[in-house]
């Protein structure tokens, strides 16, 4: 066997940085202890995770969430990146990029004092709703830049024999340049699922007393010191995070 | 045709205007604005939330986050390096390797938080097993200071380095290398004089996509800090919750992002358009 080179050595070492937490995080979640030693196998905290009722609440209402924030923004983002296609628009352009690199605790207190203000006015007080718009919100510049990036490789050349053979603009989108399209805004779709899943800084200012979501939960638990029962419930999330982004793979190569 | 195109951007653009330019322009008033006695704000209007900010305790607070962010930044610059030299000369399993580096970005980042402070706590595995190994008698505190903070951020936001830096590296052409070679460099010459300058685009394009989060870091100073490691992202968030301080928290925001947009400016390059 050939002696491994310091690179590689190296590339070993930071994927265990990078790996291990997790899945030493996973292992102990299916320890009957609750300390961290090890005393055998066990699914105590997964039975427990299970049981709590307020998880099952959260559970639903970030996967609610996340759907209804996921199919408005990747519309609205592939819709708005067609638009940018062959125009581009500085004002919107810097306006999108404006709301990436902004913090999310700054989004969060100025989504909290935009909800208050409004609420001055008009009676809509912060709940699903406000977290729905907001989630939408701050993933649509990232649906804009995986689409465009898409759309620049794509030859307009197709979309314009559709036009020439007297297919409307809202057909020729529809019918041929969307389909080309549609690997770019399952990535995206997929991207701004799990922005929106995972959010909690900019939730926890925006939501009410009705629309606690699992990271909400996760946070207050993980606050109080560490505790198996959100071992399991974060093996759960990475499983089915995990999951996701494997088919997602696999529906790309297909 | 024209008025199609602007039915597209309308609903994204109404978005965006009354959800992000509507509450920054709130948060921008706030900042002048007076703290009322009940933690309200009202005029008369003033630049004072700004001069506060030249307060030792603040001035501070900024400056440690932003040497905070530096270091992170030079860490991941550190660890992420190798590793991506080492994906673009995986040749047929690069795909995997680069999986691998995308998966626990797509793990949620307050679980991978989470993680740390299992391992770090002081009943956590790394004092267990450094008690059951008698290295220790007392556990370490390794958790709620800066080093734990640092190691937060740069696990958080590794693959943001690697992947603008494997972009650059896999395109970088072999024969230069090879030319290098021929004309007497030692690999580790080649690395310095080569491989470094021509990767500096990967390497900017990284030291953005970490730099900027680190700078306004919540969630990690807030759960592996504890208190002990405030970042201008706590202080922010103090402000607007216990302190009720809001215009003076919206000053800390605006100055916030003005830290964002030098960085970005600093180091995007004009000609490399996203959009």
């Amino acid at each position: 066997m050939k002696r491994p080179s310091p690179l590689t050595l190296y590339a070993l070492a930071t994927y265990a940085f990078l790996h291990l937490p997790l899945a030493i995080l996973t292992l102990f979640s299916f320890n009957r202890s609750r300390f961290t030693i090890w005393t055998g196998w066990s699914l105590t905290w997964y039975r427990t995770a299970f049981r709590d009722t307020q998880l099952a609440e959260a559970t639903a209402n970030s996967l609610a969430i996340a759907i209804a924030a996921t199919v408005a923004a990747t519309a609205l983002g592939t819709l708005c990146a067609y638009g940018l296609w062959k125009r581009r628009s500085p004002l919107i352009a810097s306006g999108l990029y404006l709301s990436l690199v902004t913090p999310e605790i700054v989004m969060g207190i100025a989504l909290l004092a935009f909800f208050q203000f409004v609420l001055r006015f008009l009676d809509i007080r912060p709940g699903m709703h406000t977290v729905i718009l907001t989630h939408i919100m701050f993933s649509i510049a990232y649906v804009v830049i995986v689409v465009s990036a898409r759309l620049r490789t794509f030859d307009p050349a197709l979309e314009e024999a559709a036009l020439d053979l007297g297919a409307t603009p809202w057909t020729a989108f529809r019918t041929v340049t969307l389909p080309l399209l549609l690997p770019a805004v399952a990535a995206g779709a997929l991207l701004a699922f799990a922005l929106s899943f995972d959010d909690y800084v900019i939730t926890s200012l925006v939501a009410g007393v009705d629309s606690e979501t699992l990271p909400m939960v996760i946070y207050a638990i993980a606050r109080r010191g560490a505790n198996p029962v959100v071992n399991a419930i974060s093996s759960l999330v990475i499983c089915a995070l995990g999951l996701m982004i494997l088919v997602a793979e696999r529906l790309r190569r297909a | 045709m024209q008025r199609f195109r602007l039915l597209l951007i309308a609903p994204a653009a109404l978005i965006l205007a009354v959800l992000f330019a509507v509450p920054l322009a709130i948060v921008c008033i706030y900042s002048l604005l007076t703290r009322g006695v009940y933690g309200g704000a009202g005029t008369p209007w003033t630049l004072a939330n700004y001069t506060r900010l030249a307060d030792s305790l603040y001035a501070q607070i900024l400056f440690h986050s932003l040497w905070m962010a530096a270091l992170a930044t030079l860490l991941c610059l550190l660890m992420g390096f190798p590793l991506a030299l080492f994906i673009s000369r995986a040749g047929p399993r690069k795909n995997l390797y680069l999986y691998l580096v995308i998966l626990p970005f797509w793990t949620s980042f307050l679980v991978r938080t989470y993680a740390w402070m299992f391992l770090l706590r002081e009943t956590g595995l790394v004092n267990t097993l450094l008690a059951a190994l008698h290295l220790v008698r007392e556990p370490l505190p390794l958790l709620y200071n800066d080093a734990a903070v640092i190691l937060g951020l740069v696990y958080g936001y590794l693959p943001f380095m690697v992947l603008p830096l494997y972009a650059t590296l896999e395109r970088l052409d072999p024969h230069l290398l090879e030319a290098a070679a021929d004309l007497g460099a030692r690999p580790w010459t080649a690395l310095v004089k080569v491989i470094f300058p021509l990767s500096a685009p990967g390497i900017r394009a990284g030291a953005i996509l970490v730099f900027i989060p680190c700078l306004g870091a919540y969630l990690t100073p807030d759960l592996l800090g504890g208190g002990k490691s405030v970042m201008v992202g706590n202080l922010i968030q103090n402000q607007f919750t216990t302190a009720r301080d809001w215009p003076f928290g919206a000053a800390l925001s605006l100055v916030l992002m003005a830290l964002v947009m030098l960085v970005l400016i600093g180091l995007l390059n004009r000609r490399e358009d996203v959009l």
